[in-house]
């Protein structure tokens, strides 16, 4: 039983109240949450909609470390992200949270084998070849052979599985995926929301999905709206 | 798998890594190249010093060795007195007068003595020195101001003939008779700059400059083998001082290149810097690839500006073979290396600070 498996528990993996952040652009302060109150039980595979501007990907990046939130509290794999500075939540990206983006986001001068081997890198876990269990994500992704290509000779839906495979390699606790299929065609999109699902399945990893895609949404265990800052019930009428 | 990061780094945008390592080469192929004209200089100096064959070196009181090189204050008679002292075979006085440009002089001779206690001059084509208006050059010089035999050459505002082009390596790239020179610089006839000494046995060196020194106190003497000793850059303060100055200006010009070729880089990375920090990167790992590739820029552009350094030598021997020697000092190779390491890592601090501060958001919607 992996890592993951075994933190498979119906205690909140990812805690979140009244949480709000405003940016301040120039003279103008911009309010991207207001109030958010969230909880995501270990191993869930949840899916968030909204429209642009919503706050979905703020809450994303709070959630993933990558910007402090203004007030409120975000527990992450027990850790209190609201109550640390850029070394915790540096810590936070580098152990417990992977991220998986819209735009791949692939060191474009290092080979798919590189760029998976430098997250190990970062993380502090040996870099100098897959373990067997990894190997077979990496079998499950596809992608076997295409570890030697750049991501400049990779098609968009293998530079994805690549940014899955870089995400998973850490054994995050959590991962979250940003608009996954969004620079997708259909037939990709396709695969890879079935692969996250499996993924989800198989190792009980917990998911975090971003999307303004419906049918995507489906593929999680939930999903949940949001709108102007905060989850709402129902999607609104457009 | 850091080296790696940083290589594939360098190699990925060959152009504009080429581009720093040129920028870095240049301060240190100025470093290398004026070092190697100032040592160059007294090299040259000393062979053709040595080139002559003397034992010991007599100047006028209050002078040295690098100090003087014009004029001709010595009186003509210390020659015939200094030629009747104990062990001593042949004297020769020679006078010499700057003519411009870098430290080129016209030597004054007289041929007899001068053949007497050197030996003949071996001519490449012409003669000696027959007329006042005749000036015997060294193949070396011939070749810089592209002149033959029978040609006319200006120096000193006067025309002469070209006699004769000799093999370079004897005292001087040009020669005319001394007497000719006394008169042109307005010394009396017959005074010298200088005198050469030629002994029975170089083993008498110690002992006749000790006679000398006793019997002309005041009057300076050099073993010629020794000159080594004093051709050298540090017995030049004001060369010395401005050697300090280049490479002074070598280190802060080798810093704003590397700053600007760092920060270029920096800025063209925004978005990997980003993706790196999203991986969980720290402010220390970025900073440290940022260093690191800096390393690598710094010994890239050390090893291109030695090589342009041979570049510039092979230009100099090719267009002022006799003016501007340029040596190879391999002593100095660490030391611009060194220059260029500090510049690189000085300067690849601030846009390694810059890089780290970078929101991660912000820098992954870099385009």
């Amino acid at each position: 039983m992996s890592s993951l498996a075994k933190a498979v528990t119906n205690a909140p993996i990812i805690r979140v109240r009244g949480l709000r952040k405003i940016y301040h652009t120039g003279k103008v302060d911009v309010e991207a949450l207001r109030g958010v109150d969230l909880d995501v039980p270990a191993g869930e595979f949840l899916s968030i909609v909204g429209p642009s501007g919503s706050g979905k990907s703020t809450l994303f990046h709070i959630i993933g470390g990558l910007t402090p939130p203004t007030s409120g509290e975000v527990i992450v794999a027990g850790r209190n992200v609201s109550a640390v500075g850029d070394a915790g939540r540096t810590e936070l990206r580098r152990k417990y949270v992977s991220f998986v983006f819209q735009k791949f986001n692939l060191l474009p001068n290092l080979s798919a084998r590189d760029n998976i081997l430098t997250a190990l890198f970062i993380s502090g876990l040996s870099s100098d070849r897959f373990d067997p269990a990894f190997r077979e994500i990496i079998d499950l992704l596809g992608i076997s052979n295409r570890l030697d290509h750049k991501p400049s000779e990779l098609s968009g839906g293998e530079q994805q599985r690549v940014a899955i495979a870089r995400a998973l390699a850490t054994k995050p606790t959590i991962l979250l995926a940003d608009e996954p299929t969004g620079n997708l065609d259909s037939a990709n999109s396709l695969a890879v929301l079935e692969i996250l699902r499996g993924l989800n399945e198989r190792l009980k990893q917990t998911i975090l999905m971003i999307t303004h895609n419906i049918d995507a949404a489906a593929f999680g265990h939930r999903t949940m709206h949001m709108r102007d800052g905060r989850i709402v019930e129902e999607p609104q009428a457009e | 798998m850091r080296y790696k990061l940083v290589w594939e780094n360098i190699r990925f945008r060959p152009v504009r890594t080429l581009l720093s390592m040129l920028l870095i080469a240049v301060p240190v192929m100025l470093i290398l190249t004026l070092v190697g004209l100032s040592n160059g200089f007294f090299e040259d100096s000393e062979r053709r010093a040595q080139g002559i064959g003397a034992d010991i070196l007599f100047r006028p009181p209050g002078t040295s060795i690098l100090g003087s090189f014009s004029g001709a204050p010595l009186p003509g008679k210390f020659i015939a007195v200094l030629a009747q002292q104990p062990h001593v075979v042949a004297t020769t006085g020679v006078a010499m007068q700057l003519i411009g440009g870098t430290w080129e002089s016209v030597t004054g001779i007289d041929p007899q003595s001068f053949t007497r206690l050197s030996g003949p001059f071996v001519f490449l084509s012409g003669h000696g020195l027959e007329r006042p208006d005749d000036m015997m050059l060294d193949q070396d010089y011939a070749r810089q101001r592209n002149v033959r035999v029978g040609d006319k050459i200006k120096v000193l505002n006067r025309e002469w003939d070209v006699a004769g082009i000799v093999e370079p390596g004897k005292l001087a790239h040009l020669f005319v008779l001394l007497s000719v020179l006394d008169d042109l610089i307005g010394a009396p006839p017959g005074n010298v700059s200088q005198i050469y000494i030629k002994l029975d046995n170089p083993n008498n060196t110690k002992l006749v400059m000790e006679q000398l020194k006793t019997r002309f106190p005041g009057y300076p003497t050099y073993d010629m083998k020794e000159l080594a000793s004093y051709y050298q850059v540090s017995n030049v303060p004001l060369l010395k001082g401005f050697i300090d100055a280049v490479l002074g200006m070598g280190v802060v010009f080798g810093f704003f290149v590397v700053a600007l070729s760092m920060y270029m880089a920096v800025l063209q990375r925004t978005r990997e810097i980003g993706i790196m920090k999203s991986l969980g990167a720290s402010n220390g790992f970025v900073i440290g690839l940022i260093l690191l590739e800096a390393l690598g820029l710094g010994l890239g552009g050390t090893l291109l500006g030695i090589a342009f350094s041979f570049g510039t030598r092979w230009i100099m021997h090719i267009l002022m073979p006799a003016s501007l020697p340029q040596a190879i000092v391999f002593s100095w190779w660490p030391i611009a290396g060194a220059v260029a390491m500090v510049a690189a890592i000085l300067g690849a601090v601030y846009p390694g600070m810059i890089a780290v501060r970078q929101d991660p958001i912000e820098a992954l919607a870099y385009e």
